[in-house]
C-alpha cells in the first residue's frame, strides 16, 4: 500500500519527467542547431580539400597539421607555422587593445551616466543604443569619411594651419582602433552601467567620510562593486573583436591579414575548406581557453557583492 | 556578412520560386553585382513577356560553391573564363551549343573559338577586359606602362599605391614582371615572385577593391585595377589614366553559361541569343563599362566609350595581351601559401 509519501513522489516523478518530455522539441532543436554545424565544421577540417573549393571525402589530418607547422614551399621542410602565428597574434591584440580602450572609455561613461538623476538617465541609455540603429558598415564607413586624407580632422588641421600635409591615420592600425573602440563601445558601456545603477552610492560617501582618497574609493569600493558588469563588458567586446572582419578591411587596407580574413580566404581563392575549418575550431578553442581562464581568475579575487 | 548574403540569396531564391507559379516566363539570373544593365533587362522582359529576377554574388569561389550546392533556383550564371572549364568538368551547366544560335554570327572572331570552350559549346560572351595600372598623372608623371609601378614603386608613389587583392591576378602580375609564363612550377621562379612581393608591399598603403571611389578622393595616387573601373575614374578625375604593362598583362571574359539544373532553359537560351546582338550587347556595356566582343556594337556604344583607350586596346600594346586561366592546384596551393605569407 502506497503511503501519503510515496504517492506525492511518484507525482512528482511524474510532473518531471513529464517537463522533460515536453521541453524536449525544444532541447533537440536548439541542441542540434547549436552543435550541428559545429559537427560539419569538425568533421570537414578533417578532410582532404576538392581541387575547386569544397572537400573530397577521404580522411586527413594533413589541415591540422598545417594549422601549426608549415611546409616550406620551396625545401619541404617543416617548421611552425610563422605566418598563422603572426596572424592570430596580430588578431588577438587587436581584442586586447579594443577592450582596454572601451574600458578606459566606456567605465567613466558609465560611471557618469550612473550618477544622472533617475530621469536623465534613460536619457543616456537611449543617446548609447543609437548606435545600434545603423549597420555596423555604415558606421565603419562613417568613421572612414573622419579620418581620411581629404576627410573631416584633416581638413580641419589643414584649414587651421596645424599641419602642412595631410595626416595619414587611414590604414594604419591607429585607424583599426579608432573603429574598433567607437564600434564596441556600446558593448562595454551597457553591462557596466548596469552594474553602476545598482551601486550604492552611501557606501562611497561612507568611504569618503572614512578620509579615503578618491582614487582609493574608485580602487577599493566601486570598482570591485562593478566587477561583474566590467566582466561582461570586456567579454562582449572581447569576442567579436577577436572576430572581426569589416572594420579591419576597410579601415586597415586589408594588407595586413585578421584571423578572419585567414579563414575567408580558405573559403574562398585559397579554397581549402579544411583548412578554413581547422582554424575557425582553433579560434573557437582559444576564445574558450582564454574565457575560462578570465572567469576564473575574476572570480577567486573573492568579491564581496556590495 | 556571410550569413547576410547567404540569407538574403536564400530569400531572392524563394522569391524567385514563387514567382514561378505566376508569371507567364520567367528566368532566374546569378551575376556579379552591379553587372546587369536594367534597361536591357526591361528589353528583353518586353520583347518576350519574361519576367526576370537577378542575385548578385560577389566571386567566382562564392558563385561555385552555391552552385554545386545545387537547388539555387537560377537559370543562368555568368563565370570568369578561369573558372568556366571548372564549372564544364564539374557538369553544373547546359550544352546549348551557342555557336548555332541565330545571333552568334555576330560574336568577334576573336572570341568565336576561345580555350576555355572551344566551339563555344556552352558560354556566350558577356564582356571582356584587362587588367593593368592605374596612375594619377599629377602624382607621377613617369612611365607607368609597366607593373615595376606595383612591384618596384618609383619614389612619388611610395606609401600611395594601391593593389586590387584578386590572388591570381596579383600572382599573374608578378609572374609576368619577372618574365615569367602564367601558372609556371618553377620553384625558382615561384620563390622570386614571393621574395617581389614581400619587398613590395611595404610601398603599398592598402589591398582593396574600392578603388573608384578612393582614386577620386585621393587616398590612392596609384593602383592595379580592371580597366571599366580605371574608365570611370578618368570620367571623374580625367589626370587618372589606365596603363597596359609592357611585361605582359591579364585579359578576362566572363560568359553568360545555362546551369543544368535551370528549370526554364529555353527562356535562358533566348537571353544568351539576346545579348549576342549588337545593340543589346552595346546596351550591357553601357551600363558596366566594359567591351562586349560583339561585332557591332561599337556604333551603339555609348560615345565616351567609343574610343576609350581602356576599352579601346591600342595597336601597341595589343600583343602584350593575354588570357589569364585558372593555375593546377598545386600551383594555386603555392600561391595561397604566398598569398597568406604577404599579408601576415
Amino acid at each position: 500500500m502506497a503511503t501519503a509519501e510515496e504517492v506525492a513522489k511518484a507525482a512528482e516523478r511524474r510532473d518531471v519527467r513529464d517537463r522533460w518530455l515536453l521541453s524536449a522539441p525544444a532541447l533537440l532543436v536548439i541542441f542540434l542547431a547549436a552543435t550541428g554545424p559545429l559537427l560539419i565544421v569538425l568533421v570537414y577540417s578533417f578532410l582532404t580539400p576538392g581541387a575547386y573549393g569544397d572537400v573530397k571525402w577521404q580522411f586527413s589530418p594533413e589541415s591540422w597539421i598545417s594549422v601549426f607547422m608549415e611546409r616550406d614551399i620551396f625545401d619541404d621542410t617543416l617548421s611552425i607555422a610563422g605566418a598563422h602565428v603572426t596572424i592570430f597574434l596580430r588578431s588577438i591584440k587587436l581584442a586586447v587593445v579594443t577592450t582596454i580602450a572601451t574600458l578606459a572609455l566606456g567605465f567613466p561613461t558609465a560611471y557618469f551616466m550612473a550618477t544622472r538623476s533617475e530621469k536623465t538617465r534613460d536619457l543616456w541609455l537611449f543617446l548609447i543604443t543609437i548606435p545600434f540603429w545603423t549597420n555596423l558598415l555604415i558606421r565603419t564607413f562613417a568613421v572612414l569619411q573622419i579620418i581620411r586624407n581629404e576627410g573631416i580632422i584633416n581638413t580641419i588641421l589643414l584649414k587651421l594651419g596645424l599641419v602642412s600635409a595631410p595626416v595619414q591615420i587611414l590604414f594604419t592600425d591607429t585607424a583599426i582602433l579608432i573603429g574598433m573602440a567607437y564600434v564596441y563601445l556600446p558593448l562595454m558601456v551597457l553591462p557596466i552601467y548596469a552594474s553602476m545603477e545598482k551601486l550604492d552610492f552611501r557606501l562611497v560617501e561612507a568611504g569618503y567620510d572614512l578620509y579615503a582618497t578618491r582614487f582609493k574609493v574608485l580602487r577599493k569600493i566601486i570598482f570591485p562593486l562593478v566587477k561583474p558588469g566590467v566582466i561582461a563588458g570586456s567579454i562582449l567586446v572581447f569576442i567579436p573583436a577577436l572576430g572581426a572582419y569589416v572594420t579591419p578591411v576597410v579601415l586597415g587596407g586589408g594588407k595586413n591579414m585578421m584571423l578572419s580574413n585567414l579563414i575567408e580566404l580558405q573559403f574562398g581563392q585559397g579554397r581549402n575548406w579544411p583548412l578554413g575549418s581547422a582554424l575557425s575550431i582553433t579560434v573557437m578553442i582559444i576564445v574558450m581557453v582564454a574565457l575560462l581562464a578570465y572567469v576564473r581568475n575574476a572570480g577567486k579575487s573573492g568579491v564581496r557583492h556590495g | 556578412m556571410n550569413w547576410k548574403t547567404t540569407a538574403s540569396a536564400m530569400g531572392l531564391a524563394l522569391l524567385a520560386s514563387t514567382g514561378l507559379a505566376r508569371a507567364e516566363g520567367v528566368l532566374n539570373i546569378y551575376n556579379w553585382g552591379n553587372y546587369t544593365s536594367p534597361d536591357v533587362i526591361k528589353k528583353f522582359e518586353a520583347k518576350y513577356n519574361i519576367k526576370v529576377t537577378i542575385t548578385d554574388y560577389d566571386s567566382n569561389d562564392t558563385a561555385l560553391a552555391k552552385v554545386r550546392q545545387g537547388g539555387t533556383g537560377f537559370d543562368i550564371a555568368v563565370p570568369s573564363q578561369t573558372y568556366v572549364p571548372v564549372w564544364i568538368k564539374e557538369g553544373l551547366v547546359l550544352e546549348t551549343d551557342p555557336g548555332k544560335m541565330e545571333n552568334f554570327k555576330n560574336v568577334a572572331p576573336e572570341w568565336a573559338n576561345p580555350d576555355f570552350d572551344p566551339g563555344r559549346k556552352y558560354t556566350v560572351p558577356w564582356a571582356w577586359g584587362t587588367i593593368g595600372v592605374v596612375v594619377n598623372t599629377d602624382a607621377y608623371k613617369g612611365p607607368a606602362d609597366t607593373w615595376g609601378i606595383i612591384f618596384n614603386t618609383p619614389d612619388e608613389l611610395k606609401g600611395k599605391v594601391n593593389v586590387v587583392p584578386e590572388m591570381n591576378d596579383v600572382m599573374f602580375a608578378v609572374n609576368k614582371y619577372l618574365g615569367g609564363k602564367q601558372c609556371s612550377t618553377d620553384k625558382e621562379l615561384l620563390k622570386k615572385m614571393r621574395d617581389t612581393l614581400v619587398a613590395a608591399k611595404p610601398n603599398w598603403i592598402a589591398m582593396e577593391y574600392n578603388t573608384i571611389e578612393k582614386m577620386g578622393a585621393g587616398d590612392f595616387k596609384a593602383t592595379s585595377d580592371w580597366n571599366g573601373s580605371a574608365l570611370r575614374q578618368r570620367l571623374a578625375n580625367p589626370a587618372i589614366h589606365f596603363n597596359y604593362p609592357k611585361e605582359g598583362y591579364g585579359l578576362w571574359s566572363d560568359n553568360v553559361v545555362v546551369l543544368k539544373e535551370a528549370k526554364n532553359v529555353e527562356n535562358a537560351k533566348l537571353f544568351q541569343n539576346f545579348i549576342m546582338d549588337p545593340e543589346n550587347a552595346a546596351g550591357l556595356s553601357a551600363f558596366h563599362r566594359y567591351a562586349n566582343a560583339i561585332s557591332g556594337s561599337d556604333k551603339y556604344m555609348p560615345a565616351d566609350m567609343k574610343d576609350a583607350p581602356e576599352v579601346v586596346i591600342p595597336a601597341d600594346a595589343k600583343p602584350h595581351g593575354e588570357l589569364q586561366v585558372l593555375c593546377q592546384p598545386e600551383v594555386q596551393e603555392i600561391y595561397t601559401k604566398i598569398w597568406t605569407e604577404l599579408q601576415k
